[in-house]
């Protein structure tokens, strides 16, 4: 979309200075430690609290490591708040929302970038319209939808509005443009059909920029919120953000150590997820600039 | 088809000439576009329009059998919304969220995301990953945490301010601090996707420039003030304009910190759309405010665009 599509990786300081730069930098490097302290602390200081059993809160003076480390809290989660089941739901919803972008949006960035048809522009101005709509809009008119199509309170409603998004168009029709048009060429005069050229051909050269697109998809639509939160009236339909965010609000809102917990188990995929694939993920962010 | 396929080839890129564009080639475009239009239709620009055509109507709770039946107001809403203190406060906590916290966003990433790029050598991924780490993970979960981190009596932030022998205020109870902390909360959010697009557009200027501005004399300071920002403006104008409609749609935050209190000082747009429409039911009302925010953040774009960019 912008200037911002060089890769991460950085061209080397000339010879001569490097060294001795490197010496003169050791104040940078402190201060962006501190600053990772800053960024982390918060994630250890969870991780902490969620170990720590309820009495122990209410020491004086307060105590930063856990003095008796108990997975008591993840018990009870587990136990008495059906968080194995907050936990499916997340992780279906996810999932199927990632296939639906990771089949759908390739499709119309193909056609967006490469072939030729009658109401092209009109989609790509549609797609580029709806970029800049706050979120909220269609929440009251899908949830009118929704309840009118008997669907408020199970997976399809929490999925349908989510299986396709710009996002996905954008990533992929940026990258199908770079294809080689003899590529494509080639396929057709040896006589395949558009879709077998677009399955045998595109989709393989491909897989990277689906890998990004996946990744990004799942991670927002396992971070969702506001609209899940309309959606799943019912507790048995809870993603792990609304049922995390309803005892934080409730019932359970001064019992810090079982919170802690809950947000482990809401981050933890997600840091897997990242760190695994972390690569992909800030440089699909770099070369859009959208977060999904 | 492989024919006129040939001749379009064959004009190195150019959009097609010659020969008519035939319903064959249109039925394979729209073969591939129609599962992504037919969803987006109906889930995504169809809302949009139904929204505007809802905050004419009291839509109600009752409606919601027969939304067709519902009663049109006219303008009723939007002229109820100008004589609401509660959605002008709402704007107005938005807009201090908005001024407040986008240019410190920015400006945290910006210093990040030249460190990592000029001024450090090593350890750039693990720097990079650390930063962005919030940026990943769930509002919710951050929130969640964050309350526990800014709790007057077992909060990590007060105990190191009582450790320093100061007694640390309540700061979500406070209708003064609460709004700042949930800006330092922002901040350290989303301070590393600003820096992550940062760096990718810090790579994109060629090294020469560097090189030509040190032939010339400029300091650290100097490079970053004129070759840096400079050549980095469209993607700071890009990030501006992400961030502000992004930070425009506050709502998490408040929702789990504070409730949009104390005494509706952390109470944003969206979240006073969302007691509108899903605790009061009054969803024609809620859609007159959505549609504000909407125009808000269209205006808000559209500004940032025309006078920044001509600026340059």
């Amino acid at each position: 979309m912008t200037a911002v599509q060089a890769r991460l990786a950085t061209p080397p300081l000339p010879a001569g200075q490097a060294g001795q730069r490197a010496l003169g930098r050791w104040w940078i490097y402190l201060l962006l430690s501190f600053g990772i302290l800053l960024m982390v602390g918060p994630f250890i200081w969870m991780v902490l609290g969620s170990l720590k059993t309820p009495g122990e809160f209410l020491v004086s003076p307060p105590t930063f490591l856990p003095a008796k480390p108990t997975t008591d809290n993840y018990i009870r989660l587990f136990d008495e708040l059906d968080f194995p089941r907050f936990f499916f739901n997340s992780s279906l919803v996810a999932l199927v929302v990632t296939a639906g972008n990771i089949i759908f949006c390739p499709m119309l960035g193909y056609a967006l970038a490469k072939l030729q048809w009658r109401g092209k522009r009109p989609v790509m101005a549609l797609v580029l319209a709806t970029l800049m709509v706050p979120a909220g809009i269609t929440l009251i008119p899908n949830f009118v939808l929704m309840a009118n199509l008997g669907l408020v309170n199970t997976y399809p409603g929490l999925i349908l509005p989510f299986l396709v998004g710009p996002f996905g168009v954008f990533l992929t029709r940026q990258f199908m443009f770079g294809i080689p048009d003899e590529l494509i060429e080639a396929a057709r005069i040896d006589g395949a059909s558009e879709w077998r050229t677009y399955w045998q051909v595109v989709m393989p050269i491909t897989i990277p920029v689906l890998a990004t697109l996946g990744i990004l998809t799942f991670l927002a639509s396992w971070n969702n919120f506001i609209y899940p939160l309309v959606m799943a009236q019912e507790p048995e339909m809870y993603t792990l953000p609304v049922a995390l965010a309803t005892f934080a609000t409730g019932d359970h809102q001064s019992d810090n150590g079982m919170l802690m917990a809950g947000s482990v188990v809401l981050v933890i995929p997600v840091l897997i997820i990242f760190i695994l694939f972390q690569r992909w993920i800030t440089e699909g962010i770099a070369t859009t600039g959208l977060k999904g | 088809m492989t024919a006129p396929a040939l001749v379009r080839s064959n004009v190195a890129g150019r959009a097609p000439v010659g020969p008519r564009r035939g319903w064959r080639q249109d039925l394979i475009g729209w073969s591939f576009a129609a599962p992504f239009v037919i969803l987006f239709g109906i889930f995504l620009a169809l809302p949009i329009i139904a929204a505007f055509a809802l905050s004419f109507t009291s839509f109600g709770l009752r409606d919601l059998d027969n939304p067709i039946g519902t009663t049109v107001v006219g303008v009723q809403n939007y002229t109820d919304l100008l004589g609401d203190p509660k959605f002008w406060k709402s704007l107005g906590n938005t807009i201090y969220f908005v001024v407040v916290g986008v240019p410190l966003t920015l400006a945290l990433g910006l210093v990040v995301a030249n460190a990592l790029s000029r001024g450090i050598t090593r350890f750039r991924t693990v720097f990079r990953v650390g930063y962005y780490l919030p940026v990943i993970t769930s509002i919710v979960a951050i929130a969640v945490v964050w309350r526990f981190l800014l709790n007057p009596d077992v909060g990590l932030i007060n105990i190191l301010l009582s450790n320093l022998g100061i007694t640390g205020p309540n700061w979500l109870a406070s209708s003064t601090l609460a709004m700042p902390s949930i800006i330092a909360m922002a901040v350290w959010r989303n301070l590393g996707f600003a820096m992550v697009v940062f760096v990718a557009g810090m790579q994109a200027i060629p090294a020469m420039l560097y090189e030509a501005a040190s032939i010339d004399g400029a300091g650290r300071w100097q490079a970053f003030r004129y070759v840096t920002l400079p050549m980095l403006r469209p993607t700071i104008l890009f990030m501006l304009v992400i961030t502000t409609i992004g930070y425009l749609q506050l709502f998490e935050e408040p929702f789990v910190m504070t409730d949009g209190g104390p005494l509706d000082a952390t109470l944003s747009v969206t979240m006073y759309m969302y007691q509108q429409g899903f605790e009061f039911f009054h969803q024609g009302y809620a859609s007159a405010i959505a549609y504000v925010l909407f125009v808000i953040v269209a205006i808000v774009a559209f500004l940032q665009f025309k006078f920044l960019r001509s600026e340059a």
